[in-house]
């Protein structure tokens, strides 16, 4: 919403300065987000007269001008613009003047040898028009010295507000006003308004021609002719005004309305009554019926929108855009014009579904003041009549004007208690008044009368908040918030939020960077990785590629690892921690903490180095981030299974499963499916893990924080060694099972240090070489009871795993 | 008795004259091992008369311990320059370079360490954390929040939808973490004090906005709670967040569907050479909205008005991570660009908390 500070003055007695009416608006609510004044940033222009224009000595094009600028001796100027002449009025600008339109400041400089102190200029040098013919050539009788803006009438600064959408009353400077006089900022002006006399009915009948349940889309519907009007341009002070603030001056008729929109948010619309043919309908407009609108285009309708109908059409767009066919040009003599009331709810679906941004839609789908319709078709009379002439009709009125009326039962220690602002009763019903409420009751609780043009008031809340706004949110002073409880504060994470925070800085300290990529993926990319059901899908997608909720972390890190390959970083190792989506339901989403490496980021580093480079990166590297993970998280692993293969993404002999029994999966590791790669265009090797947070088991609450004794043996442990010969077939993890379950009291570690295929070792064999760790807790072992524990061992692998002890 | 003195001369000489330790141990052999020259005048001792084992004794034994002792001190230089030879020859290059550990290399996210830091702070003033999906309901993020039917906020280009499900519903991606408040007052009696941080979205992508980005909100509910501890908080949080001891801040009656009072906050700030400052300087800079919680939001959830109260504020974690570290611009959060997180990240040991500072 933009308007400038004298049309502001029309409605508000004030001799508040700019800065001051600025700052008041912001702060009661009418952020302003721009002030332009050209006075100001034009300040050093004066209007000066060339005394002489003579031909510079040294160049064709250049002129040296002697200038009275006004005050003190004539200055001399070299000019170089074609009509520079002894005689003329133009603007002068001294040196030390920034000039906006070339975005320098001057300076006294020498031009091809003759000294110049100042500039003439042009309408483009000053920003105000692309005019670069020659310097402005002002009429003689232009006051020499004077500021030019002054006298070219740009001395009106315009403020922009940035209107929030519950302030429909706003979109009227008389409604601005009347907030800067309840905010202290001078008087409003209360100019009553006199009803036209009109003579004679209107010639052109309405009918509101709507089903009964539509009844609420136009209320009220009001027209009047005016016969006999000169329309021709509207005079100069109402086009000035309408081109500050942006709008084209058209014609008297319309910038009628266009002034009367911003003057008094009242939207009107003027038809040529010479190209009404017969009476106006107005009703819902007919599927695919068409009109060619007012900015040339045409517009294909639907039953959605209403129109204004004459016998030949549709003439107009209800409250959006009125139609080419009866627009008023130079031309017209008869004039209708409309002030009507529209449902706005339809006027913004319209208006959107057509995207047609217009002064009326803006306005009619905030809701205007249904009181001021008839007032606003008389005050749009009048200035016909002032501008154009003319004879008016009586107003045809269809309708009626609704109720709006909203009484409020207002206790006035609602303001403290929803505020925390103590103010004077008497101040908070001034308040109210000024800002049109009507307040009865002496006692607490007061009954408040909210005005027509404020359909945002609801209720007590609404008070509160008009109250405090105007008497300044920075009144209010800010006071601690105690505490629930006087304690220590507790613990607030739930286990949830601290294994995100666990999983997070543990995937960090081992080196992986974390990422945060797009919760919606490709199609395709879904699919491949178990999603891409329908359910999941967007119907609105920003783009082709991010249309699908993810199921998992996977193809977004996998697709941002090889964007960094190609930009030169293949070795990258990069986590995240975030949400997956399995359905729309709540329970459908989990947190998901996966860990990728491509090329050689392995976990002790990557690349080339001369102490041995790393070797590309195996489904070993990211199994152990995920027994990491599970260990940072305090999960008990002792109930862990590995087991081979994996989702159809991996790699399916090289990728295992970690769960606690076959129903309960915890996650995932190994390479990438090959077919995946290539799918998603990425070379390998890609490694990843992928653990499910929400499948975690939750940890055990215990009573204390009590850890078990410490087990320290006095005596030494000692470790003997057994290769291992088994088919290829045969699980590591079986073998270290079985060991260890031989001689549970006496075994308390197993290392494999050595598998060998090849030469030596049967085909479809292996050869597993572990090294048992055994801890005599009461004596020392002898070698006979090594012995025997040795051949248990053998004995319990032999028989678990068919082994033999390798020769 | 020359011949003791002559041999002990001799012992000594080929004590000092011995190059290695195996030379050495040669010298020891042959005058103190079992045949030894020292050792077989000790066995003379033991026939010789009284008298003269009384002279012979100290003679013998002394040249013995003098000859012992000299081996024990050229055993002694010789390991010494034998080390003194090894240490010449032991020299490593100390400009080699060594790998970074994995803790060096690791970072954070921005968007991580800044909800850390927001969880230090607000924890410590008694808030817990609520969370909630990010797929939602038309009602939980729009109708219970007292958004009007037909409101701007609610169409395809604004929200993103799901598809359409059997009944014709669709639900939607969340725009703001507010659903998060609405399922907090539907399922915890008052007091309420959590913040709610999250992934939120909206159908917008230019230079300014990612259709994905981060909010955190706060909520507040009990009976007495108003804009004057509204006010106290957000400058609280402010003073911590930005690590500053004192800050600015305007609050400017606004609107907002759910919140009645309703306002935006601006902080002051001053721009310096494309740095900002905060608690400084004439400029002001949005950062938040809030309000007192709209009493058809607290009806919505059950709540009465007239008994309870409260407060609401939202802001961008993405927005108040790049006031506070500088990023120009916000695309790059999601672009998952080792180079940015390298520069931009945090080390993973650099766990905010308010004893210690939230930055080192």
């Amino acid at each position: 919403m933009k308007f400038t500070l004298s049309w502001l003055k029309d409605h508000l007695d004030t001799d508040a300065s700019l800065d001051v009416i600025v700052e008041t608006l912001t702060r009661i609510g009418l952020e302003v987000e721009r002030v332009e004044d050209k006075a100001a940033a034009l300040a050093a222009y004066r209007i000066a007269a060339v005394l002489t224009a003579e031909q510079h000595p040294n160049a064709d094009r250049l002129r040296v001008c002697t200038v009275d600028t006004g005050e003190g001796a004539p200055v001399q100027v070299v000019c170089g613009a074609p009509n520079a002449r002894a005689g003329m009025t133009t603007v002068f600008a001294p040196p030390g003047t920034y000039v906006p339109g070339k975005n320098i400041t001057l300076s006294v400089g020498v031009i091809r040898g003759v000294e110049s102190r100042g500039m003439l200029c042009s309408g483009s040098e000053l920003g105000l028009s692309d005019d670069h013919d020659g310097i402005l050539d002002l009429s003689t009788d232009a006051p020499v010295g004077q500021p030019y803006a002054a006298f070219a009438g740009l001395d009106d600064p315009v403020i922009e507000i940035n209107l929030t959408p519950n302030r429909p009353d706003c979109t009227g400077i008389h409604g601005i006003a009347r907030d800067l006089a309840a905010a202290g900022i001078g008087t409003l002006k209360r100019e009553q308004l006199t009803p036209v006399r009109g003579e004679g009915a209107c010639p052109v009948a309405v009918t509101r021609d709507f089903a009964p349940e539509d009844a609420h889309l136009c209320p009220l519907f009001s027209l009047r002719l005016v016969r006999g009007v000169r329309n021709g341009p509207s005079p100069e002070w109402m086009r000035r005004r309408l081109t500050a603030i942006g709008l084209r001056p058209i014609n008297a008729l319309v910038d009628i309305t266009n002034y009367v929109t911003f003057d008094r948010g009242r939207p009107l619309h003027v038809f040529d009554a010479a190209k009404v043919k017969g009476n106006l309908t107005v009703r819902r407009a007919r599927d695919g019926e068409e009109v060619l609108a007012l900015d040339g285009r045409t517009y294909r309708l639907d039953d959605g929108a209403i129109v204004i109908a004459d016998e030949t059409g549709v003439e107009s767009i209800a409250g959006i855009m009125g139609g080419e066919h009866s627009g008023c040009d130079e031309g017209t003599t008869d004039v209708l014009i409309e002030s009507a009331l529209w449902d706005p709810l339809t006027i913004a679906r319209t208006g959107r579904r057509l995207g047609i941004v217009t002064d009326a839609r803006y306005r009619f789908e905030r809701g205007v003041d249904p009181a001021f319709a008839l007032p606003g078709l008389d005050l749009a009379t009048k200035l016909v009549l002032d501008l154009c002439g003319g004879t008016p009709s009586q107003a045809t009125v269809s309708g009626e004007v609704p109720d709006t009326e909203r009484i409020i039962d207002f206790p006035w220690t609602e303001v403290r208690r929803l505020s925390g602002l103590d103010l004077p009763r008497p101040e908070m019903k001034v308040t109210l008044e000024s800002l049109g409420f009507h307040v009865a009751g002496s006692g607490d609780r007061a009954k408040v009368l909210s005005p027509s043009w404020r359909p945002d008031i609801e209720g007590k809340a609404d008070l509160v908040e008009e109250i405090v706004r105007i008497a300044g949110l920075d009144r209010i002073e800010p006071k601690p918030l105690p505490r629930i409880e006087a304690t220590v504060i507790r613990p607030v994470l739930t286990v949830m939020q601290k294994r995100t925070r666990q999983a997070k800085r543990e995937f960090a300290a081992r080196g992986l960077v974390e990422a945060v990529t797009w919760s919606f993926i490709a199609q395709a990319d879904a699919t491949l990785f178990g999603g891409g059901k329908p359910e999941l899908a967007l119907a609105n997608p920003i783009a082709a590629d991010l249309s699908d909720m993810r199921p998992s972390l996977v193809p977004g890190l996998a697709r941002a690892a090889q964007r960094n390959a190609d930009r030169g970083y293949g070795d990258v190792a990069l986590f995240e921690v975030g949400q997956c989506f399995a359905s729309d339901q709540p329970e459908g989403q989990t947190t998901k903490a996966t860990a990728l490496r491509r090329g050689s980021a392995r976990h002790g580093g990557a690349g080339r180095h001369w102490d041995g480079a790393a070797r590309p990166v195996d489904a070993f590297e990211a199994k152990a981030d995920a027994l990491a993970l599970l260990t940072a998280l305090g999960v008990p692993t002792g109930g862990l299974q590995v087991v081979a293969g994996g989702p159809d993404w991996l790699h399916p002999g090289r990728s295992g499963t970690l769960q606690f029994g076959p129903r309960n999966p915890i996650g995932f590791f190994g390479e990438l499916h090959p077919r995946v790669l290539k799918a998603l265009d990425i070379k390998g090797p890609v490694v990843v893990c992928e653990i499910t947070l929400d499948a975690l088991p939750l940890p055990k609450h215990r009573p204390t924080k009590m850890k078990p004794a410490a087990n320290l043996p006095d005596f030494q442990p000692l470790t003997r060694d057994f290769a291992f010969v088994v088919a290829r077939s045969v699980a590591a993890g079986d073998i270290l099972k079985a060991a260890q379950g031989a001689e549970r009291n006496l075994v308390t570690g197993i290392e494999v240090f050595d598998v060998y295929e090849g030469a030596g070792i049967g085909e479809d064999q292996k050869s597993v070489a572990v090294a048992v760790r055994l801890q005599p807790t009461d004596r020392t072992l002898t070698d006979a009871e090594i012995e025997a524990v040795s051949q248990k061992i053998v004995a319990e692998v032999t028989r678990k795993t068919g082994a033999t002890l390798r020769g | 008795m020359t011949d003791l003195t002559s041999l002990e001369t001799d012992l000594l000489a080929q004590v000092s004259g011995a190059a290695d330790e195996a030379s050495l141990e040669g010298v020891r052999v042959a005058a103190l091992g079992k045949k030894g020259a020292v050792s077989e005048l000790l066995k003379t001792l033991g026939g010789l008369s009284p008298e003269a084992r009384k002279e012979q004794g100290p003679l013998i034994n002394g040249l013995r311990d003098r000859v012992q002792g000299a081996i024990q001190s050229r055993r002694e230089t010789l390991a010494e320059a034998a080390l003194t030879a090894r240490l010449a020859a032991e020299r490593i290059d100390v400009t080699l370079p060594v790998r970074e550990g994995p803790e060096t290399r690791g970072r954070i996210h921005p968007i991580t360490q800044v909800m850390d830091e927001i969880t230090a702070i607000f924890g410590d003033m008694g808030f817990s954390i609520a969370e909630g999906p990010d797929v939602e309901t038309d009602d939980l993020n729009f109708t219970a929040l007292n958004f009007p039917e037909g409101h701007p906020a609610r169409e395809m280009h604004d929200t993103f939808f799901l598809r359409p499900d059997r009944d014709g519903k669709r639900k939607l991606l969340r725009t703001h973490t507010s659903p998060v408040q609405v399922r907090t007052m539907r399922n915890v009696q008052p007091p309420i004090r959590v913040i709610c941080p999250g992934r939120t979205y909206r159908h917008d992508s230019d230079q300014t906005h990612t259709p994905m980005f981060h909010q955190v909100e706060g909520l507040v509910i009990d009976r007495q709670a108003n804009i004057s501890h509204l006010k106290w908080i957000l400058e609280e949080f402010c003073k911590a967040f930005f690590e500053v001891d004192s800050v600015k801040m305007r609050f400017r009656p606004s609107f907002f569907p759910f919140t009645e009072p309703s306002a935006e906050v601006d902080i002051q700030c001053s721009r310096k050479g494309g740095e900002i400052r905060f608690g400084e300087g004439d400029d002001w800079l949005e950062i938040l909205g809030c309000g007192m919680v709209h009493p058809n939001v607290l009806r919505n959830c059950g709540l009465d008005p007239d008994t309870v109260q409260g407060f609401a504020w939202g802001m961008g974690i993405d927005r108040i991570a790049m006031l506070k570290y500088g990023m120009p611009d916000l695309r790059p959060f999601f672009e998952a660009d080792v180079r940015w997180l390298e520069h931009y990240g945090f080390r993973p040991l650099d766990i905010p908390s308010l004893v210690g500072g939230l930055t080192a």
